[in-house]
């Protein structure tokens, strides 16, 4: 059996709404496991099964290859005795005890050696000096680093984050996400991680579960997921994307940047080729520096939006490239990274990198 | 992956695990709330045995009377604590004048003063040999009570004036905190539109602050349909004294059962219009902005009736009792100190804080109880445990008499077939009677204290504990019960001064020679010695203070804007508790 977690055909409803509908999922030792989806698709209610904080009632939980709660017997192992770590998205903080005490809450024995290992860590995450202050005086970085810890004193198993990076301010929160990152590889913890960020999954884990409507749709490496997506909901998790319907004809779909090869639709049924906003390249001048492999197209700028790192361009081409002629046009949304200001109704040429663009059945 | 794990191998390793059905945490609740819910339930089913003929007997002979009696001090009571309550909650909280910050607080004092203490201060001052009427017979020249018209204060009305002063401050506390909730901006609107301040309060706040009054004049009916002392005083035939007669002067254990379960209709009632106003209540708890009030004004002849309409409750309900109290104790100290007062002290303070302390744990018990509960019925059987502070003593009385002689006989008829003595009584008449009589009704308070507590810490909390691996009891020990220390010594206050001021229960529960200082109070003051015992009396009011200074102090420190000057209305934020 597989150590860290394992999660086996889960299901559960509140009332008459079915929260998770036959999930399983498995966070492996050693790894850091992402569980991505919007919110409301489930993934709280997951991570708190997998704690022990709620019945389970359907479905069965592994932990370190022993069995934690069993829906069909209604038997279950109570959260203090599975040796997990839970960060809330609160981070639920002790506030009447100060921040070592509030770490030493879970450690049973606190022996000089994990004395030590609180204060050589408080000193690393930066908090040492707050080591007696109350956690109403932190900020909420440091509240956050205080939680982590707490979670971690007692040396658990498996480490669960309910989005751990949600509570801070935007401009903290890459450093601390990379932080934390950091020591938790160093602590070689099994951690399974909450979060809507798909920016956030990318960075973090080494398997990515993307949740939608309390199913998983895709478990996978960072990569896989980026760029192999299994339908539109994943894809369009890192951003909303061009889309381009059509009818498959001869397993190609016709798109503004020629035919797309569908051999897994038949022909005659609807699809649409979905390209990332930074999957189109553009190139000033109408006769631009192309691949080979792709079918450029030119169009005209409409608008263009810097928003610093990169540029937003609103770039308007014919609807087809085999007849420019007859009027029809879309709006293309594309991002390029630095700084591009073309004139409105300058000519640009465009094309579309085939890794970032992605067909799928249209329903 | 884990689809793939044998069968076997999952039966071998399940003997770790226990059910997450019922535990102990469910099976006490409900061992507590049996006991709490005993005494009603040995009412209800003594009044349905036949018991010949005297229910069509109480039928012909008492209960119309009883009935009409009650109905008209509810009434009274109802209609003067709502207009003295509400009047003096919108003055207080809408209009600017001399005393306001001192009559915001000071109206909630006559709260503190029990309606029988109050009810024998003035029958002392205002019936015929009292110093009113004599100075009135001096002054005019009367000879005998026939040559003027002076009301007589043992009465219905009398009753009905003494419970209304002690008793508005319930209605003035809700309708206050009403009137603060209510965006002014609604009133301002009424008054863009063309209402005046008078028409204005009575279309816009009043409607408004309904269900927040109703939850008041619930609660002062509760107190109303509790009371013995004052009614038993002023020889009012309300149905807490009607029980007590038909029990110990009729002898009728079963008719007095009777009397009781239609006196729980009543309360029934008045339940449901509790809950229902709380439930509006809640409703209305919406605005996210509030402006600062905007004190009206007054003109010096309406700021002066103003003063006068808080000063006289306050004037009434606690200056001249405590003045008239604290002028006897002076004369008379010695007196009552020689009538065994220590000792009665001493037994008040002990039964109070042996209650109180019963009711903190088991409150909190409950409470945490409710919080954890997974099983419904769990919270059905909490919610009926707490209901003990909306029935009347003298029903509980019954109940625990009958209940508690039951179980001496079956001890008792136990221990003669297997040991063959007799244990006699061995709960009867004893102070643990007396004290199971609090703790069933008082745990609401002490319950409803823990609830409101634990409902301000945030269920992470539970979880973050439990996952840094606290079991449930570790749990509470650890985390809620330091962060719950204030809540839960403010609800140890409130019973221990309820228990202190407590008068139906104590009088027929206690052992035999067995006096507290609400049972001494009354019984002297019934045999017309109220002056010997007015130390003793004031020694409760003193009690009661206490938990009254502290909610004023809540209200005074609670209240939006109170920094900024009156004539400078200002945006706060009033924060909206999470979910």
């Amino acid at each position: 059996m597989t150590d860290g977690l394992v999660m086996e055909r889960i299901r559960h409803t509140f009332g008459d709404t079915e929260i998770l509908k036959d999930v399983s999922l498995v966070a492996e030792a050693g790894k850091l496991t992402c569980l991505l989806g919007p919110s409301g698709c489930g993934k709280t209610t997951l991570l708190r099964l997998a704690a022990g904080l709620g019945p389970l009632q359907d479905g069965r939980i592994y932990l370190q290859g022993k069995i934690v709660a069993d829906g069909a017997n209604a038997m279950s192992l109570p959260p203090e005795k599975r040796g997990i770590g839970l960060m809330f998205q609160d981070y639920a903080l002790f506030p009447h005890l100060n921040v070592f005490d509030n770490i030493a809450f879970g450690v049973k024995n606190l022996t000089a050696e994990r004395r030590a290992w609180i204060d050589t860590n408080l000193e690393r995450m930066g908090v040492a000096k707050h080591r007696n202050s109350f956690p109403h005086v932190l900020s909420g970085g440091q509240q956050q680093r205080v939680a982590l810890l707490r979670a971690l004193a007692p040396q658990p198993e498996i480490l669960l984050l309910d989005e751990p990076f949600s509570g801070l301010d935007v401009t903290r929160r890459a450093q601390i996400r990379e932080d934390t990152l950091n020591f938790l590889k160093d602590c070689g913890v099994a951690v399974l991680m909450v979060t809507h960020d798909p920016e956030e999954a990318m960075f973090m884990a080494d398997h990515i579960v993307v949740m939608k409507d309390g199913k998983v749709v895709q478990a996978g490496t960072p990569v896989q997921t980026y760029f192999h997506p299994v339908d539109a909901f994943v894809a369009e998790l890192f951003g909303p994307m061009n889309h381009f319907h059509g009818i498959v004809d001869k397993g190609e779909l016709n798109t503004p940047f020629g035919p797309f090869p569908i051999p897994s639709i038949s022909d005659g049924a609807r699809a649409k080729v979905l390209v990332r906003m930074e999957g189109i390249r553009v190139a000033m001048g109408s006769h631009g520096d192309v691949p080979d492999e792709c079918c450029a197209t030119t169009g005209h700028v409409e608008d263009t939006y810097l928003l610093g790192r990169s540029s937003h361009l609103h770039i308007r081409i014919p609807a087809s490239p085999n007849t420019p002629d007859t009027g029809e046009t879309v709006l293309l949304h594309v991002r390029v990274s630095g700084m591009m200001k073309p004139e409105n109704g300058a000519a640009v040429t465009v094309w579309a990198d085939p890794k970032q663009a992605f067909a799928f059945a249209d329903d | 992956m884990a689809s793939s794990s044998p069968d076997t191998a999952t039966q071998s390793a399940t003997h770790h695990l226990k059910p997450s059905g019922i535990d102990i945490w469910a099976f006490g609740t409900l061992v507590v709330a049996l006991l709490v819910a005993l005494p009603i339930f040995v009412v209800i089913g003594l009044a349905l045995t036949p018991s010949g003929d005297m229910w069509s007997h109480l039928v012909d002979t008492v209960l119309g009377h009883l009935v009409s009696t009650t109905l008209l001090l509810m009434l009274g009571v109802g209609l003067g604590t709502f207009v003295i309550g509400t009047g003096t909650a919108w003055i207080v909280t809408m209009c600017n004048f001399p005393g306001k910050r001192i009559f915001e607080w000071a109206l909630l004092i006559p709260m503190a003063v029990p309606a029988y203490v109050i009810a024998y201060v003035y029958t002392d001052l205002l019936e015929y040999s009292g110093p009113v009427q004599e100075l009135i017979r001096e002054t005019f020249g009367f000879e005998t009570r026939r040559a003027y018209w002076f009301p007589e204060i043992r009465s219905l009305g009398g009753a009905i004036t003494m419970m209304t002063m002690v008793l508005y401050p319930y209605v003035y506390l809700l309708a206050r905190s009403a009137f603060l909730e209510q965006s002014v901006c609604v009133l301002e609107a009424s008054r863009v539109l063309g209402k005046g301040p008078w028409q204005s309060f009575f279309k816009v706040a009043l409607p408004l602050a309904r269900p927040a009054i109703a939850v008041g004049i619930s609660l002062v009916l509760m107190e109303t349909l509790n009371d013995y002392g004052t009614v038993d005083f002023f020889a009012v035939s309300t149905f807490s004294k009607g029980i007590y007669d038909v029990w110990l002067n009729m002898n009728s254990p079963s008719g007095a059962a009777q009397l009781a379960s239609v006196l729980l209709l009543f309360v029934i009632v008045l339940i449901g219009v509790e809950r229902y106003g709380r439930r509006k209540q809640k409703f209305h708890h919406t605005s996210s902005h509030v402006r600062a009030l905007p004190g009206f004004q007054l003109s010096p002849l309406r700021a002066a009736l103003a003063f006068l309409a808080c000063a006289i409750p306050v004037t009434v309900g606690f200056l001249v009792p405590a003045w008239v109290l604290g002028g006897y104790a002076l004369v008379f100290y010695e007196e009552t100190l020689a009538a065994n007062f220590w000792d009665t002290t001493l037994n008040s303070l002990m039964l109070s804080s042996m209650a109180a302390s019963i009711a903190i744990i088991l409150g909190v018990f409950l409470a945490y109880s409710l919080r954890l509960g997974q099983t419904p019925w769990v919270r059905v059987v909490t919610r009926f445990a707490a209901l003990g502070y909306a029935v009347p003593g003298a029903v509980l009385a019954i109940g625990i008499l009958i209940y508690l002689g039951w179980l001496d006989n079956s001890i008792d008829a136990w221990a003669r077939d297997a040991f063959g003595f007799s244990t006699g009584l061995i709960f009867s008449g004893t102070v643990i009677a007396v004290t199971f009589g609090y703790v069933v009704r008082f745990l609401s308070l002490s319950f409803g204290s823990a609830e409101a507590g634990l409902s301000k810490i945030t269920a992470s909390m539970d979880g973050a504990a439990r996952t840094l691996g606290a079991g449930p009891m570790a749990t509470l020990r650890r985390v809620h019960l330091p962060m719950l220390k204030g809540s839960i010594m403010t609800a140890a206050l409130l019973v221990f001064v309820d228990c202190m001021k407590e008068l139906p229960m104590t009088a027929v529960l206690r052992p035999f020679n067995f006096e507290t200082l609400a049972t001494f109070v009354h019984q002297y003051a019934s045999d017309e010695l109220l002056p010997e015992a007015s130390l003793a009396a004031l020694s409760i009011v003193a009690a009661g203070i206490i938990p009254v200074l502290l909610l004023s102090l809540t209200i005074t420190r609670s209240r939006p804007g109170q920094i900024a000057p009156d004539d400078e209305p200002h945006l706060i934020d009033i924060e909206e508790a999470a979910p």
